[in-house]
């Protein structure tokens, strides 16, 4: 069972605590933007065999959004973090290139 | 090819059956063949049929990572219905249920095909309000269901609960020509006759790249060396995002695991399939006696063809309580599948970015039932371009907003 550590309540919480919340670092787009650009942030998510970052809730416990930094393949979990950011801060990513070395998701390595 | 029959045994078993040929060739790759389809899966080796019987397109290879019918086609429920709500799934569900009756004939091959009949279950109100409409439209669409009541669900299924306290049985969408075939076989039957028309099934084979000139697909690389070809299908479900990226495109495709269970094999006790979808739950008897059941999707991308514990937990909680006889029964094993899940939860079937490139896939939870008339219209659309069976399920409908949407009509169990 996947265990994800929250960041705000500190608990080790189980997967049937919390709920996925899709990819992370999504860049909205709304009126204004162009059919390409609204179509790919409505359908165009990461799909990557291995390294991936997701939107948690702590749904079952203390309700807050976090995320998470995990691999598709092995399941494995590189840490999670706080969702009032854009970007996945440096420890995490040092956390990935530790176990991952070259890894790339987006813009971001 | 020899052919099977019961002559066939008769020899054979004269012989001690020595004069038994393999059921499919397996050979090193060509330099080139006029198609290549990436996947030896049911879907994959349909559309290699198809391409050669409807339109004489012989000259195909097929390229199997693992092993033929290893992945979802090996994984699945073996449920096949064509009971859908949208014109276009219900179309192209009912062409494939349709081939499904005599593919055992067509391929010489046995595919166990029994049309036992499918009940989807209604347990809330929404849900009758639902199937009504799906039976409806289903008249509509020339496909064969009907609106049955919750005495009629007990007649074709005593071991039901009707008054389970949570979950009641209201009634169901009843489809008697639905069934289930051996999955495995349905693979078997299609390589083996591709096999026969001169293919290539080339197994063991990884595609690492696809070559293309001036915007068209002009080959792929593999583990077995380069192989040129003029035509690509690319049918791998749960990884149709790597391959894609491969031929430099991407797909509105998402991997999930979605399990299924069997219990220890028990006397005949149900001879329909009962599917809830309410409780993301369904079952069918095995021909061995087992008792089949599929669950729920992971809701997390996932490559590990294993899925979530409690996903299993909830669904035998739940079926236990629809059918209390289950509780006692020992599960045997349990699997896992890798799905590739779109947003409005039906396939792609199209051309691509990549000229002479064609994609198969996005199939999610509900692939097994499609394998000949996904095949049929895979195989126009790649010979002819064009596919009436496939124009819906064009790449371009996302942003064109010409959604079918299944993930409401279906639920998940699909």
């Amino acid at each position: 069972m996947l265990i994800l550590n929250c960041p705000y309540c500190g608990v080790d919480a189980e997967e049937t605590e919390l709920a996925a919340g899709g990819e992370a670092h999504l860049k909205r787009f709304g009126p204004g933007s162009s059919d390409d650009e609204f179509h790919d942030y409505l359908f165009m998510r990461e799909n990557p065999k291995g390294v991936h970052f997701e939107r948690w809730r702590h749904a079952n416990g203390c309700g807050k959004w976090f995320h998470a930094a995990r691999c598709t393949q092995s399941l494995e979990v590189f840490g999670t973090y706080s969702a009032q950011t854009t970007e996945p801060p440096k420890e995490i990513k040092d956390a990935i290139t530790a176990k991952r070395p070259g890894w790339t998701w987006r813009e971001f390595s | 090819m020899k052919h099977y029959s019961a002559f066939a045994v008769a020899r054979e078993a004269l012989r001690y059956h020595t004069g038994w040929e393999r059921a499919w060739r397996s050979p090193e790759p060509k330099k080139r063949y006029d198609a290549i389809i990436v996947g030896a899966g049911g879907h994959g080796l349909a559309t290699a049929y198809y391409l050669g019987k409807n339109y004489g397109i012989q000259n195909v290879a097929v390229i199997e990572k693992g092993w033929l019918g290893g992945g979802n086609t090996g994984r699945n429920t073996t449920i096949i219905r064509s009971n859908y709500l949208q014109d276009p799934s219900a179309a192209i569900y009912e062409k494939a249920r349709g081939l499904y009756e005599d593919l055992s004939q067509e391929l010489n091959y046995n595919i166990m095909f029994s049309p036992r009949g499918v009940i989807m279950l209604a347990q809330t109100q929404h849900e009758i309000r639902g199937y009504q409409r799906t039976a409806h439209a289903n008249a509509l669409q020339g496909v064969q269901t009907e609106w049955i009541g919750p005495e009629r669900v007990k007649e074709l299924v005593p071991i039901i609960n009707l008054e389970g306290p949570r979950y009641p049985v209201l009634g169901g969408l009843w489809q008697e020509r639905g069934g289930t075939a051996r999955h495995d076989a349905v693979a078997w039957g299609y390589a083996r006759a591709c096999s026969a028309m001169g293919m290539d099934i080339i197994q063991q084979c990884e595609v690492t790249g696809v070559r293309q000139e001036n915007g068209r697909v002009v080959g792929v690389d593999t583990t077995k060396g380069a192989i040129d070809c003029d035509k690509l299908g690319i049918v791998v479900a749960g990884h149709s995002g790597q391959l894609a990226e491969m031929a430099g495109f991407r797909l509105p495709l998402e991997a999930v695991a979605l399990q299924a269970l069997v219990s220890e094999p028990i006397k005949p006790c149900m001879d329909v399939v009962v599917m809830a979808n309410t409780v993301h739950g369904y079952m069918s008897q095995s021909d061995k006696g087992e008792m089949v059941i599929g669950g729920g999707t992971d809701a997390y991308n996932n490559f590990t063809q294993r899925g979530s514990f409690h996903h299993i937990e909830e669904t035998v909680r739940a079926l236990v309580e629809t059918f209390p006889m289950i509780s006692r029964l020992k599960m045997l094993r349990q699997w896992g599948g890798i799905v590739d899940m779109t947003g409005d939860r039906s396939p792609i079937l199209s051309k691509t970015p990549l000229q002479g490139c064609f994609i198969n896939g996005g199939w999610g939870t509900g692939g097994f039932k499609a394998i000949p008339g996904s095949g049929w219209g895979m195989a126009q659309l790649m010979a002819t371009g064009h596919s009436s069976l496939t124009e819906a399920f064009s790449l371009d409908r996302f942003k064109e907003g010409r959604f079918i949407d299944e993930s409401v009509a279906a639920g998940v169990a699909h």
